[in-house]
């Protein structure tokens, strides 16, 4: 016993924090009844739903929880890989290549600061408000990171390393395969990560103002029908499925980047 | 043009620096900061070239300029009778720290010449193997630069430039940053292997001991702009003791003869 305390010591914790505010918030609303349950339902009330909305319920909005998954998911992925597919190779060529940075940066750093949700009269002008135009939005929120990122990790190249390359032979399609972009690595990993957290962010946002499934679109219905529970789900669920995502890339991360600690 | 610069060379050379000057431009806009001036010598096949001096200015600008990293603003630099026009692998280099690649291991590392230059990979392996012995790191192979201390990584850092079979060795204050006992360790583990298999040097430090310990021949270099002082032969045979009377009357002679404004 005393063993699986100590094992478990820091994550007990943490389980205590989360029981402490569940427990506040059961009291405050099913046995007090200090809040009204159209302004916050309890804990009890939401599992239940959510159970629900798993288990094959389509009210309010036409949909299970899964098929709002998978239609958030189809969005955010296509979007974010096409962000990343752009963006990661833009800022290792504009960090690279001193004319192509000339060319091409003056005109990203216009865009960059543009928040992507601002394309979104745009991109429904242009696309319409089907799978196209969340797309583009998506496009933009990961790009930039995705961009951003890459550049800068290119740029922190050591000029000793650089020298060495040189010294020993090394193209310089080679110091740019083999010595800058495995510098940049793990700040191009950061890039994807963060990429991916504005992407899932914009998507709900997108979702809010042009769509007919999911998840943002599930909590905009459950608003207007007044039905907070159903909102508190799909936020739990986007909350949920984004940390899904960035563990995943956290452990690709893990795998893919080589022990890349800088020493001295 | 070229061809009379080629001719320029004597053949027994394997570098000459032919009145080298470097100056680059202040910041301040006005005028010249002018680090190197008439570096004029030359170094001969498997000779230890030791350039001495105090001092921070100029050194690694040269090494640079004799690598071909750098371009000289006045004079040139000649390999075996031509002209150094930039980097080459027979010019390998040795640095001061941290030029090992992180993310790479140790045989990767020591590997990375030959495999720029697409070696066979069997070649290859044969040549890690070979001059991780020859450093003492066999059983290293699979570490990586953090996982080890910094004596052995300049190891890995010799075995490296040893490994893409360089005419000629520049080694920039390679122990600089160590320890002073890790130092004198790495003094006889260059010269253990020096003897075993030698190559052209030039070794760059700011330490006398140092230089006396490994040179054949040390040049003494005054500090900014930085110039040739004095040269001496040094003729006591290997390995050479610290406190031995002609190690410490050459000590004297040339620490009296030293710069030491900075």
């Amino acid at each position: 016993m005393k063993s699986f305390l100590e094992k478990y010591k820091y994550k007990l914790i943490s389980a205590c924090s989360f029981l402490f505010v569940l427990l506040v918030w059961q009291l405050v609303t099913d046995v007090f009844h200090l809040v009204s349950p159209v302004m916050l339902p309890s804990p009890t009330k939401i599992l239940g739903t959510f159970w629900y909305k798993l288990t094959g319920g389509t009210v309010p909005d036409g949909s299970t929880l899964l098929e709002n998954i998978w239609s958030s998911l189809k969005i955010a992925l296509g979007g974010y890989c096409v962000g990343v597919l752009i963006g990661v190779p833009l800022g290792v060529g504009m960090a690279w290549s001193r004319k192509f940075e000339l060319f091409a940066k003056p005109l990203f750093d216009i865009i960059r600061p543009v928040p992507a949700l601002a394309w979104i009269p745009l991109m429904i002008l242009w696309l319409g408000i089907g799978y196209g135009s969340k797309v583009g939005i998506i496009f933009f929120a990961a790009f930039i990171s995705a961009t951003v990122n890459s550049y800068t990790g290119i740029r922190r190249t050591s000029q000793v390393h650089l020298w060495v390359g040189k010294t020993f032979g090394a193209t310089n399609r080679q110091l740019l395969f083999k010595v800058a972009i495995p510098t940049a690595l793990p700040m191009i990993f950061t890039g994807l990560r963060l990429a991916l957290g504005s992407a899932w962010v914009a998507l709900v946002a997108a979702e809010m103002l042009a769509a007919t499934s999911g998840l943002g679109y599930m909590i905009q219905m459950a608003r207007m029908l007044g039905r907070p529970d159903v909102i508190i789900v799909g936020m739990l669920t986007i909350g949920f499925v984004g940390l899904m995502l960035n563990t995943g890339l956290e452990k690709l991360q893990k795998k893919y980047v080589r022990r890349g600690k800088q020493h001295d | 043009m070229e061809r009379a610069e080629g001719n320029v060379g004597s053949p027994a050379a394997v570098l000459e620096c032919r009145n080298v000057g470097r100056s680059f431009d202040s910041y301040d806009g006005g005028g010249k900061n002018e680090v190197l001036r008439g570096m004029d010598f030359e170094v001969h096949e498997n000779e230890f070239l030791v350039l001495f001096g105090a001092g921070q200015c100029g050194k690694t600008t040269l090494l640079n300029i004799l690598a071909g990293l750098d371009m000289p603003t006045e004079g040139q630099v000649l390999t075996r009778g031509k002209k150094v026009t930039g980097p080459a692998p027979e010019r390998g280099m040795v640095y001061q720290k941290t030029s090992l690649f992180p993310w790479m291991t140790v045989e990767d590392n020591v590997g990375f010449g030959p495999k720029v230059q697409h070696m066979p990979e069997n070649e290859r392996q044969a040549r890690i193997k070979k001059y991780l012995e020859l450093v003492g790191l066999t059983g290293f192979e699979k570490n990586y630069p953090s996982q080890l201390s910094g004596g052995m990584r300049q190891r890995v850092g010799i075995a490296r430039a040893y490994a893409n079979q360089p005419d000629i060795m520049l080694m920039d204050e390679p122990f600089g940053h160590l320890d002073a006992q890790t130092r004198y360790m790495m003094e006889e583990e260059l010269q253990r292997i020096w003897q075993k298999e030698k190559r052209t040097v030039i070794f760059v430090t700011n330490n006398i001991e140092e230089a006396l310990f490994l040179a054949d021949r040390i040049i003494l270099l005054t500090n900014c702009p930085t110039h040739i002082k004095e040269e001496y032969i040094i003729n006591m045979p290997h390995p050479r003791d610290y406190v031995d009377p002609e190690f410490l009357r050459l000590r004297q002679l040339i620490t009296d003869n030293m710069d030491l404004t900075l």
